[in-house]
């Protein structure tokens, strides 16, 4: 395989023949986008624009559709869309969590009445998550809040929590609402999710749309079931090639991320595809589309496979329609990857675009290491970084955080026997690695959270961590210096104190 | 039942690029969308520097429905502050000041006194004074993806609760575009250039907005700026936010008068 770039001409790939692997970072000029467009003082890339692969230039003959296309003109109710119009789109799921949810609920209410009842009470799910382990008397009060407004307005979905001591004795409880939301059988292809959190997008593995919006625009939805959407353009990122056993999910986004920088794929839908994300699991798939956001994008989605409905069927019995790309669809960028050429990386404080590899930052010396989040604390997540500890057999040399994401995956980390590894789980390959005792699930300290969180950054220290966005202060203090890292790597910069490429212990 | 429209839109003309506007009018058969702007037309005067003026929050059913007014001179005065590429809301706002509830002016006045507080350090100069509740500073001007990160809507409310009205950026990231159109609390606005370079924050500077675009003149160091025409927000915008528009193409019943 050529071993220049993405392509010649900074965009387009168009036939699969002559697509150029994009290789490791050998030559940083080979990234040819940054060097055609890299204007002198911005980093912005430029809109990308690939000729459009069926022009209707009589405007009679209508270009096909791509999958978040369809997915909105469905729930428009509208044969046909294109980038750029502006429709009504009826909403499948509306979440909101503990922060979000009582000014919500409030505009709602004042908008539409005090006695206003919402568009479906079967259609919302609260899932408190972000400051729930805390003191802090106003995060218990915003909890309280909505557990008043989802008893008035009987909703159904609605995990609770009222013994803030003891998360397993409340069993209504869940957790990071993007992982719940896909372990409940929220999560369904072809549908319309709104959440009140930016990495609502998560939920675009599952081959729907799914974006977040702000209380405003959630109290239109309670009242509605309707939001204004304009019709994004997509960039379509086909990555190909067999996975690397030391990368995961998480390093792709962030090798992405890096690329198009954190404005790149500002109001546009990223779509994933190739043969490398159909060998992904939905987890993995899930940390993909999670930091779409962090690209600025829009909604990110992976068309639905077996994989999908295999995770899918088995959580919901609602029925769902699966949609798919056309053929002639028009994207506005094509990027295409050879994943088995790519390497761990990490991006550096303070921007998730401030992408490096791993390797080269091992002289970087670390403080601390925070494995959790809906990017990087499911399962699976926890599963990789028990596998690397054991392989490694040795103990970590930094304090080594433990958030899983929700009750389930706390069960799991305490229950499952890890793959390799004689029968211990996840839970005993931490305590003999020294790792801390993995805490009660929730958001915890990714965003910093009330001064009492747990691992919450109060010192000007340097930490990995697999949570999804590390600009100045994000984990608590200003100073705080946060490398943004998949699970492997995190788990093996907690064994040298320093930021490291998990194959120094995988191979 | 509430019989007024919301006053949290502030029905106020913006200047936004064409791509990233999110809102749009919607062709509604019934509804005959005027270009111009409808909005209250009054005459603003200047004040001595370090007061800003906006036209006050408009509720177009309690101005009839104006939609036939041709827009006045919008115009925005006041000292600007000064920031760079990628301030993300947890700069805007500290994700630990997520819990507090703008709905109260107690805690309105919290979270104003919290604007901006998320900058490192090495901004010296802070937006809020310790103490205070308001900023002396009633425009920010910024470079690139202002506003990235978190969909919460602190952001945009901080910055109108301490008294900003007018952000003047390079570029915006979509969620806090969308919820200052939504909420009204700033003015969301785009510069053709690079602003941000040529400012200082601390100089006066005047907004006008029209129909076409805008103007932001720079008084301390005389130099002016065209500012991008409003796009597809606008209607949104002038109708007074997303629930006063969706009334007005009929999308929502309109409250019933008690």
């Amino acid at each position: 395989m050529a071993s220049a770039v993405i392509s010649s001409s900074p965009f387009v790939c168009k036939s699969p023949a002559k697509d150029l692997g994009f290789s490791s970072f050998r030559k940083p000029s080979q990234i040819s986008i940054h060097g055609c467009q890299k204007k002198s003082i911005s980093r912005k890339i430029v809109s990308v624009m690939a000729p459009q692969r069926s022009s209707s230039t009589s405007g009679s003959v209508k270009t096909g559709m791509t999958m978040t296309e369809k997915i909105l003109a469905k729930a428009a109710e509208k044969s046909h869309v294109v980038p750029g119009d502006n429709i009504w789109v009826n909403v499948d799921v509306l979440m909101t969590h503990d922060v979000c949810g009582p000014g919500a609920f409030g505009i709602f209410k004042r908008e539409f009445g005090e006695n206003a009842k919402v568009w479906d009470s079967e259609k919302i799910v609260v899932i408190p998550d972000h400051y729930i382990f805390t003191t802090d008397k106003r995060a218990n009060r915003n909890v309280d809040i909505m557990r008043e407004h989802c008893r008035e307005q009987n909703i159904k979905y609605f995990y609770d929590i009222t013994d803030l001591g003891d998360f397993r004795a409340n069993p209504d409880y869940k957790g990071v609402c993007h992982v719940a939301l896909a372990q409940e059988g929220h999560c369904r292809p072809g549908e319309v999710l709104l959440g009140t959190d930016s990495h609502t997008c998560t939920a675009g593995a599952f081959g729907q749309f799914a974006t977040g919006i702000g209380n405003t625009d959630a109290g239109f939805v309670l009242g509605t079931g309707k939001i204004l959407l304009k019709v994004p353009p997509t960039m379509r990122f086909i990555l190909d090639g067999e996975m690397p056993s030391y990368l995961q999910a998480k390093d792709l986004i962030l090798q992405i991320i890096g690329e198009i920088s954190v404005a790149g794929a500002t109001y546009k839908t990223m779509e994933f595809s190739g043969t490398t994300i159909e060998s992904l699991t939905m987890e993995e798939r899930m940390t993909l589309c999670n930091m779409v956001v962090e690209a600025g994008g829009k909604n990110g989605v992976i068309p639905p496979d077996a994989t999908t409905f295999n995770y899918v069927e088995n959580r919901t019995s609602v029925p769902f329609q699966p949609v798919y790309s056309d053929g002639n669809a028009s994207f506005v960028a094509d990027y295409r990857f050879d994943v088995s050429k790519l390497e761990p990386v990490v991006a550096k404080p303070h921007s998730p675009d401030n992408r490096a590899l791993a390797r080269e930052c091992k002289d970087v010396k670390i403080d601390r290491v925070y494995i959790g989040s809906c990017t990087g604390g499911k399962t699976e997540d926890f599963m990789a970084a028990a596998k690397l500890f054991h392989a490694a057999g040795k103990q970590v040399k930094v304090p080594t955080f433990l958030v899983p994401a929700t009750q389930k995956v706390w069960m799991d980390v305490y229950a499952l026997p890890v793959p390799g590894a004689g029968g211990k789980t996840c839970a005993q390959i931490f305590e003999e690695a020294g790792c801390d005792t993995p805490t009660s699930p929730s958001c915890g300290a990714c965003l910093g959270g009330p001064a009492d969180t747990y691992a919450r950054l109060n010192e000007p220290q340097v930490c990995v961590s697999t949570t999804n966005r590390n600009f100045p202060g994000r984990m608590g203090h200003k100073e705080g210096q946060i490398y943004l890292a998949s699970p492997y790597t995190a788990a093996a910069s907690a064994l040298t104190g320093h930021v490291t490429d998990p194959r120094e212990f995988l191979q | 039942m509430a019989s007024s429209l919301p006053t949290l839109s502030r029905a106020l003309p913006s200047s936004s690029s064409k791509p990233p506007s999110p809102l749009v009018p919607f062709p509604s058969p019934s509804l005959k969308i005027t270009t111009s702007t409808p909005f209250i037309p009054s005459s603003i005067s200047l004040s001595s520097r370090g007061a800003s003026f906006a036209i006050p929050r408009a509720t177009p059913a309690s101005h009839g429905s104006g939609s036939d007014e041709t827009l006045a001179k919008t115009t925005f005065h006041g000292l600007c502050f000064v920031l760079k590429d990628n301030i993300d809301t947890d700069q805007i706002i500290p994700a630990d000041k997520a819990t507090i509830f703008p709905s109260n002016q107690q805690e309105r006045d919290e979270i104003a006194s919290n604007a901006l507080s998320g900058l490192p350090d090495f901004h010296t100069t802070r937006f809020v004074e310790p103490g205070e509740i308001k900023s002396k500073y009633s425009i920010i001007i910024s470079g690139e993806n202002f506003g990235c990160g978190s969909s919460r809507e602190h952001a945009p409310v901080c910055l109108g609760a301490a008294g900003a009205k007018a952000v003047v950026a390079q570029t915006y990231a979509r969620i806090f575009f969308r919820n200052s159109v939504a909420t009204g609390e700033v003015f969301p606005l785009e510069s053709e250039v690079r602003v941000c370079d040529e400012c200082t924050t601390g100089d006066t500077v005047t907004i006008e907005l029209r129909d076409s675009g805008g103007l932001l003149t720079n008084h301390t160091t005389g130099k002016q700026y065209k500012l991008k025409a409003i796009g597809d927000a606008g209607p949104v915008i002038d109708a007074g936010g997303i629930f006063a528009y969706a009334r007005k193409v009929g999308m929502i019943p309109s409250p019933s008068v008690a």
